[in-house]
């Protein structure tokens, strides 16, 4: 996969990752983006023919038993939000439904 | 008074009684508050809090109550580390407000041994970033030379320990971002093997790669340290089960027969002349230690750079979609009636710096449909190729020796440009985080002044340079005699004369 990057790509990734970049973010990213790319390419020509993945090195037995134990209060956890309803225990966003 | 060096004196003086854990704590603070405004090493001090724990532990000693092995000591955390109760902000304006509801499991065992918390240190935002220049609250400056960088991302932590403002501190590494700063602040940073320390409470940025460690002037020190703050956690289920050895007893100064590998084709390009000189004399002070220097081959560390890029991105990509202006921290105020995606999409802009949108964006592409296999999997398998080249390598040594960065402290602004030319220079410390193995580096000289050039008068400006002593899984003891020993045959200066 060789990488020539365009400014409609970069604001196909920005959607996908959530960002509203400004005109000059997109301008500045599609030229660095493609520059760390076109670098990062060369992990490309390394044979890895029958190489299994490494996600995680320490892997070990990570199950336990499903016990119940006490947690956050509600009120704690939603007492950061920036438009919360402690007292109600919820979290308020922009309508999602029409 | 004790000076602010060493946590284990200033234990030592708190238990016999030559001073005070209060007296200690106000020393401390009003160090603080002598350099910050030439180091911006802190974002918060949280003093009142500080002084009400000194004063716990004096209480604790005036009614004859074992302390702890860290009782008194005033300790930094880098700012990506939860208290509960104060903010804690990952140097990024989305978290400007947060204040955690709990505490870290490393805050925790910390206050267990009787460290006493004075603030939250600067660092790049979310640790994204090998020079502090990241931060939302403006760059931390090296306290060996105020126009160039700390290092980072724990830039804050390196500098706090290095301008004797505490003697010990915690930074979180994921790519180096204990080590590095370490060396260019010329003090100790230790990254343990993935799994020894807890991360519950610390701000994830990679999570297969992210580990928590201290900054101390010594090896000794470091010891204490990861022998507090290491043991299974049922919070973070990557903690092991391994058990945690007496680190300090390891610390024999006796490294005869101790087989030192040294990957020379690795470390034979674009290194420093400075860094080079400093490497080699530390090769023979190793020698001289009764240490048998041995040649290792790392054919695939050559790719550790793309291959961190490719993973830490997509990781981080990932991590911090949970930033969208709704559980915590900053939402746009410009978003009315608009769309829920356009508040998620419009805070994540105004929150974000430049630097984590770049690799938000990054990783959103390597994991993206027709990518995915080229970048994203590519890069896990020669990761797999890399931890072989170490697991051969340490069959014909016992650690590994390299500098911790190719290059002495830069000049704050020479690289933010240039975003790849800034990632390149993690070369010798990303691959201990891909292979998960633990790293301590440790001072091993300075840069000449350079001389004086005609206008400008004379330079004094020595720069520290580190050298990294990498170990196998789990062996931080062999990886810290190694280290101490090297220290009891050099006497380098660890507090930068600010």
């Amino acid at each position: 996969v060789s990488t020539s990057l365009t400014v409609q790509d970069v604001e196909r990734i920005a959607r996908l990752a959530n960002l509203e970049l400004t005109a000059h973010e997109k301008q500045l990213f599609t030229r660095q983006l493609a520059d760390i790319l076109a670098y990062a390419e060369q992990v490309q020509a390394v044979d890895t023919t029958g190489v299994p993945a490494t996600a995680h090195v320490n892997a070990h037995g990570v199950e336990r038993p499903d016990a119940p134990k006490p947690s956050l209060r509600v009120s704690d956890a939603v007492a950061n939000a920036p438009d919360g309803a402690p007292d109600a225990g919820l979290f308020r966003v922009p309508r999602v439904i029409g | 008074m004790t000076a602010l060096t060493s946590a284990r004196e200033i234990r030592e003086a708190i238990v016999t009684g030559k001073a005070s854990a209060v007296d200690v704590c106000r020393a401390s603070l009003a160090r603080i508050e002598q350099t910050n405004p030439a180091l911006n090493a802190f974002n918060h001090v949280i003093a009142e809090r500080a002084l009400e724990r000194a004063a716990a532990i004096d209480g604790q000693r005036a009614s004859g109550a074992a302390l702890g092995p860290l009782a008194g000591v005033p300790v930094a955390l880098k700012d990506n580390l939860c208290v509960k109760g104060v903010r804690t902000t990952a140097s990024s304006k989305i978290l400007d407000t947060f204040i955690p509801p709990y505490d870290a499991t490393v805050v925790e065992k910390l206050e267990a041994a009787g460290a006493v918390i004075v603030g939250k240190t600067n660092c790049d935002e979310f640790a994204m970033g090998s020079s502090n220049e990241n931060s939302a609250y403006g760059p931390v400056r090296n306290p060996w030379a105020t126009t160039r960088t700390p290092g980072g991302s724990s830039g804050g932590s390196a500098a706090a320990v290095a301008a004797q403002c505490v003697p010990l501190a915690l930074g979180s590494d994921t790519g180096g971002s204990i080590r590095q700063p370490a060396s260019f602040c010329g003090v100790v940073g230790l990254k343990p093997t993935y799994g020894r320390v807890s991360r519950y409470g610390l701000l994830a940025f990679a999570s297969s790669l992210d580990q928590i460690g201290p900054f101390t002037t010594s090896v000794a020190d470091a010891a204490l340290a990861l022998a507090t703050l290491s043991g299974r956690d049922a919070m973070d289920s990557t903690s092991s089960e391994e058990p945690v050895a007496d680190f300090a007893a390891a610390l024999t100064g006796d490294i005869r027969g101790v087989r030192v590998g040294v990957p020379r084709a690795f470390v034979s390009d674009g290194v420093d002349d400075a860094v080079r000189r400093a490497f080699d004399a530390a090769l023979i002070v190793l020698r001289d230690a009764g240490a048998t220097l041995v040649d290792i081959e790392l054919p695939y560390a050559r790719y550790a750079i793309p291959v961190y890029y490719l993973i830490c991105t997509a990781e981080a990509s990932s991590n911090l979609a949970r930033y969208d202006g709704v559980k915590y921290g900053h939402r746009s105020p410009a978003v009315k009636d608009e769309s829920l995606t356009t508040m998620y999409s419009r805070t994540r802009d105004e929150g974000f710096g430049a630097e984590v949108k770049r690799r938000i964006m990054l990783g959103t592409y390597v994991l993206s449909a027709g990518y995915y296999d080229a970048f994203y999997l590519k890069a896990l398998q020669v990761r797999t190729l890399l931890r072989r080249d170490y697991d051969q390598a340490f069959t014909k040594s016992d650690v590994i020796v390299m500098p911790t960065s190719p290059i002495p402290p830069f000049t704050l602004g020479e690289k933010t440009d240039d975003p790849l030319q800034m990632y390149l220079a993690d070369i010798f410390t990303v691959s201990v985080n891909l292979t998960g193995l633990p790293g301590v580096s440790i001072p091993c000289g300075f840069t000449e002044p350079a001389p004086p050039r005609p206008g400008q008068g004379e330079s004094s400006e020595k720069l520290p340079i580190g050298f990294q002593v990498i170990g196998r899984m789990f062996d931080e003891s062999t990886m810290l005699r190694v280290a101490d020993a090297y220290e009891r045959a050099t006497n380098w200066p660890r507090t930068a004369p600010v």
